[in-house]
């Protein structure tokens, strides 16, 4: 840090600011300050800040200040002296100008759908300011509801102090109208997400608005470069710079592990080395309180309800002001919340808020608890961002936390007040969550971040960047190529795959030049590529984002059928969404939980749910869906550690303790970096068991493909589970008899080159990779979204995307879409690159451990069998058995 | 299978195959899709007309019929054979060469067109069977159109397949072009073609037919 706690504070914070915060009893934060300084500097900077450190006034004060400033300037011409944005008018101020002064729609672009733009209100400027007024400052979020929730906290600030500033959101709810005065007349402060961004750069207005741009805010950086969102933001960014030379950003973001890497998202990367925006990080605060809640109770030996722990869990609500309990998935949030209120004596207000329920009951719960009238409330991932909730007192976490700086940030959402510590209490709710429960305290303690690294650019946010540009005003590809360079995602961006994307966007791609005369854009004779037609302007617009949902189906609760009807009434109140893959496993009748009630399936119309209330105790399809985060690699070093080292076991309860000393003294337990496999029969089946600790997705596509080589071999495999930590493969041979004789070698069978041609057959047929390949398509604008009213042909539209991949991998493997599908892949729902790792960390290292029956280690994975449902590709398989079934029914 | 008391079989590939006369028929072939979407902006690969012709290659390699029938639709617009790529018009060449090819039209490809070898024919009636594209309904008709798949659920998986939908008397084949979708069985077009749920789907695996009663089969 470059500036010392006794910063003078009235040289950078005018006295309007000054009296401001003494009036609310504040003294302005170092990292406020020091985020002010660097504005003056004229430097872009990174601002880490534990939750409640006032982060989102760091990120805007130095906007305020500004504003004011020039608000004070405007009323008492006083000169430009000390005005941020004339320390840097040298640097190309005469395009600023020159790009402020050409009206840029209509002259340049194929349409303009906005009347010409207003020059600048008032007289221009003489030197580097292109107008008075214009967009000043740009704040992204990731979320939408965040950005109307800031937009709400920072009026404040600017009414008390009587600021001239107006600011506004954009988001997907904001009428046309206002989006269209938004563009002709913009606000001083716009708040927006980055898709409402990359349509605003898709227009020839885009120089226009933003040629005054001063700063860019990116709140929760951390979370949105982790995904396609933040490639289709940094292409965004790149874009504004060269918009606005004189731009600078500045990010706020959670602890990260390569704070260095988001330094570098904030600036445009140079053609050679790189550059950074400089970091800032506020005082940590208290260290946070976690501990494991130490239960009385039985640990159950697998799955994932906690029910062991619920009276614990409300005894625990009863003595804090306010809980939150984060639970891994959207059905664990549903059990939880149900079975809190099964014992909730004391008539708790408890609530439920998970991403699937509808908007309008989100928000009441989040109203509810910012007036403080939650005693609790259950929720998923849905709540790991945003809006601030002020009075939370306890964080309790259901499951395994997965990682430690998602830990960690969710440990924040409790007790906002920044210097007293934050408390959580985990809770694991089965065995093995206790040695992750356990490596993630320690984790936390040693305040380790296992944030995953920066992503490369993906291919098919490229392709539809790509597209976008042209929308916007025609691009020269040695131009655009330099400016998607300088996005630091896309820094190391190969010419071939840039012109091929091109090559994507302009005609598909293909080897086989069908399409030219099809051309979506084309080059003219300056050799600028502009769009071939306005229709394909139009239809960028309706396909922006990264976001592609799984297939989501509404759920209506069925209106009373009159007198017994055959037709079910349509209509009924809307509950949320559930996954239509859920669905179809349900047969009528079938009873589950969703939205804290059990539900009883009645029918499917049209692509509505209808539902009716259950007066079960049980629901009949238990509809546990494995967490969506895997283990991070990290916390799985950390297990395997504990594992290896009895004298770590003193830190757990009795129960688990014992269940590792027996299996030591059962099997064995291997050193931190080696794989233990066991094998064993068990009724007439023989098992393969092996603890990678890898998470479920690299389990399952190890499963796929360990099946295969079995079966290859003549193992007669039968089927496997995965679970976090274990996977079980099962068949009729004994393997460890085999491996005795040495007609299988454990050496081979997980050697390296699974990841060849098994994974290369597997992928031809695997209905995941035809999922990945599916949104890769969508993304780049290959096969369009659907939208209200088209929804009938839903289902055509995902077949075909799989027709499509069976094609285009026939006959064009190296298509661009299904390099961007494997690269999705590596880390996507088949997670092969931590499956690759892992294969070469074991090479010579594998334990073999043949038994007489099961190990308690096994034990866990073992229970899931017929619990879990696997992505089997033996589909014929279960074909042949459903009509054996038939025949069966019928020689009978 | 049986239609009509003649005996028939069903490949799974989705053709049909009629011993007696050494005939192939193969529905809604849909070439020439891709480039058919190309041109309204929708750039899909355009390999689905080779991807459809190799299948069609491969089947009549190992039936080597007298007679192929392509029961309608066979292109997915009227422009498609004039879209038709060099490599694609010379292999359907080679494969019309020796055996007579009739063309049943369809509602997308109406017009008999230039340029493609073949006759062209509304419908086409040999002994107790008529092979024509839009379904009418009666006794041994062989007809296209509809596209029928069929959804099974078996321990908690679903599949859903392309397959014959047929009765005693009447069948409706699977589409056999690489980009063609599908309409659920339990769709109410096949109750009132048959009348009744009381006929068969015969979904195709990966290498052999299964028959479901339609009544066992699951909407989508």
């Amino acid at each position: 840090m470059s500036l010392s706690d006794r910063i003078e504070a009235p040289p950078l914070l005018p006295d309007v600011f000054s009296q401001w915060f003494a009036r609310r009893g504040w003294t302005p934060r170092t990292h406020q300050l020091e985020l002010l300084a660097k504005a003056k500097a004229g430097r872009s900077a990174l601002l880490i800040a534990p939750t409640g450190g006032g982060k989102t006034l760091a990120g805007f004060l130095p906007t305020l200040v500004e504003l004011s400033e020039k608000a004070t300037l405007h009323l008492s011409p006083r000169a430009g002296r000390g005005r941020p944005s004339e320390a840097r008018s040298d640097e190309g101020a005469s395009k600023v100008e020159n790009d402020g002064e050409a009206p840029s729609s209509g002259a340049i672009s194929p349409r303009s759908i906005a009347p010409p733009s207003p020059r600048a209100r008032g007289e221009g400027r003489s030197s580097g300011i292109r107008r008075e007024g214009g967009l000043h400052t740009l704040y992204i979020s990731p979320l939408k509801a965040l950005a109307v929730d800031i937009a709400r906290n920072l009026e404040m600030p600017v009414r008390e102090m009587n600021l001239p500033i107006r600011l506004e959101t954009r988001t997907g709810d904001t009428p046309a109208s206002k989006r269209q005065r938004q563009r002709r007349d913009p606000p001083d402060i716009l708040l927006t997400t980055p898709e409402q961004l990359a349509l605003l750069l898709a227009s020839a207005d885009a120089p226009y608005m933003f040629g005054s741009l001063r700063r860019v805010v990116l709140d929760e950086l951390h979370s949105l470069v982790t995904s396609k969102r933040g490639d289709l933001l940094s292409l965004g960014l790149a874009r504004l710079f060269k918009l606005a030379p004189a731009m600078t950003t500045v990010g706020l973001s959670a602890t990260v592990a390569e704070p260095d890497e988001l330094c570098r998202f904030l600036a445009p990367q140079p053609l050679d080395g790189e550059a950074k925006a400089d970091l800032v990080i506020a005082h940590a605060g208290a260290q946070p309180m976690v501990t494991m809640l130490d239960t009385k109770e039985r640990l159950p030996w697998a799955g994932h309800s906690a029910r062991h722990a619920l009276h614990e869990i409300y005894a625990l609500i009863k003595q804090h002001k306010t809980t939150l309990i984060f639970v891994n998935t959207r059905s664990q949030a549903e059990f939880t919340f149900q079975s809190l209120w099964g014992i909730n004596d004391d008539n708790l207000a408890i609530a439920l808020h998970h991403g699937s329920l509808d908007v309008a009951q989100r928000r009441k719960v989040e109203d509810a608890m910012s007036a403080g009238k939650l005693r609790a409330v259950v929720c998923t991932s849905s709540l790991d961002l945003g809006v601030d909730w002020g009075d939370v007192d306890l964080v309790v976490n259901i499951g395994a936390p997965k990682g430690s700086s998602r830990l960690m940030q969710r440990v924040g959402r409790s007790n906002h007040r920044y210097d007293e510590p934050s408390k959580a209490v985990l809770v694991p709710s089965n065995r093995f969550e206790v040695l992750e429960c356990r490596a993630a305290i320690d984790a936390v303690a040693a305040n380790a971040q296992d944030t995953p690294p920066l992503r490369l650019g993906a291919l098919d946010v490229l392709c539809q960047h790509i597209l976008g540009r042209a929308v916007g005003e025609p691009f020269l590809s040695d131009e655009l190529f330099a400016e998607v360079r300088s996005a630091a995602p896309y820094a190391t961006l190969l010419r071939t795959d840039f012109d091929d994307a091109v090559d994507f966007v302009a005609t598909g791609g293909y080897a086989l030049k069908a399409y030219e005369r099809f051309a979506k854009i084309r080059q003219t004779k300056d050799g600028k590529w502009r769009v071939a037609h306005p229709r394909v302007a139009q239809r960028y617009r309706m396909n922006i984002g990264t976001i592609v949902e799984a297939d989501m189906l509404k759920v209506r609760l069925m209106r009373s059928r009159r007198g017994g009807a055959a037709m079910i009434p349509r209509g009924g109140r809307v509950l949320g969404q559930v996954e239509e893959y859920f669905i179809e496993g349900l047969t009528q009748g079938d009873t589950f939980v969703f939205a804290g009630e059990i539900l009883k399936y009645e029918a499917l119309v049209e692509n509505e749910v209808y539902v009716s209330r259950s007066t079960a105790t049980d629901p009949k399809v238990p509809a546990y869906e494995g967490g969506k985060f895997p283990l991070s690699t990290y916390l799985a070093a950390r297990v395997r550690g504990i594992l290896a080292d009895p004298k770590a076991w003193r830190a757990l309860p009795d129960q688990v303790r014992e269940w590792l000393e027996i299996q030591e003294w059962r099997s064995l337990l291997p050193p931190a970096g080696d794989l233990l496999v066991e094998t064993f029969p068990r009724g007439n089946k023989n098992y393969l068991v092996c603890y990678p600790f890898e998470g479920r997705l690299a389990h399952q596509t190890l499963g796929m493909l360990l099946t295969r080589r079995l079966e290859r071999a003549g193992m007669k495999p039968l089927g496997f589970v995965a679970n976090e930590y274990a996977l079980a493969v099962w068949g009729l041979s004994d393997l460890g008899a085999c491996m005795a004789r040495g007609e299988l070698s454990l050496g081979a069978l997980f050697a390296e080159d699974m990841l060849g041609d098994d994974l290369e057959e597997w992928l031809a047929e695997s209905a995941l990779m035809k999922r990945t390949f599916r949104s890769c398509a969508i993304i780049a604008g290959l096969i369009e979204r659907r939208f209200p009213g088209e929804e009938k042909s839903r289902r055509q539209v995902t077949m075909s995307t799989d027709l499509v991949y069976d094609v285009l991998r026939k006959h064009q493997p190296d298509h661009i879409l299904l390099r961007a599908a494997r690269a999705d892949a590596a880390t996507g729902l088949l997670d092969i690159k931590r499956l690759a790792e892992m294969l070469s960390r074991i090479q010579g290292r594998i334990v073999h451990k043949s038994l007489d029956r099961v190990s308690p280690l096994a034990v866990p994975v073992m229970l899931e069998i017929g619990r879990e449902t696997v992505y089997g590709e033996a589909a014929d398989t279960l074909l042949a058995e459903a009509a054996g079934e038939l025949i069966k029914e019928a020689m009978h | 299978m049986a239609l009509s008391s003649i005996s028939l079989i069903a490949d799974p590939s989705g053709a049909l195959y009629w011993p007696e006369h050494g005939l192939l028929a193969v529905s809604d072939l849909h070439l020439e899709k891709g480039s058919s979407y190309a041109a309204r902006g929708q750039l899909l690969p355009p390999y689905d007309t080779a991807a459809t012709l190799a299948r069609l290659t491969r089947l009549i390699a190992h039936y080597a019929p007298r007679v192929v029938v392509s029961l309608g639709d066979s292109f997915h617009d009227g422009g498609g054979p004039a879209r038709l790529g060099i490599a694609d018009r010379d292999n359907l060449a080679v494969l019309q060469r020796g055996r007579d090819w009739i063309w049943i039209t369809g509602n997308h490809d109406p017009e008999p067109a230039q340029n493609i070898g073949g006759a062209f024919h509304e419908s086409l009636t040999l002994g107790a069977l008529t092979f024509r594209h839009l379904p009418t309904g009666v006794a041994g008709e062989i007809c296209g159109h509809l596209h029928p798949v069929a959804r099974i659920s078996q321990r908690g998986r679903s599949m859903r397949r392309r397959c014959f939908a047929a009765d005693a008397t009447r069948l409706v084949m699977p589409a056999f072009g690489a980009f063609t979708g599908g309409l659920n069985v339990r769709d109410a077009a096949f109750a009132d073609l048959f009348g009744t749920l009381a006929f068969t789907a015969h979904m195709l695996g990966a290498t052999q037919v299964y028959a479901f009663a339609a009544t066992r089969c699951l909407r989508d």
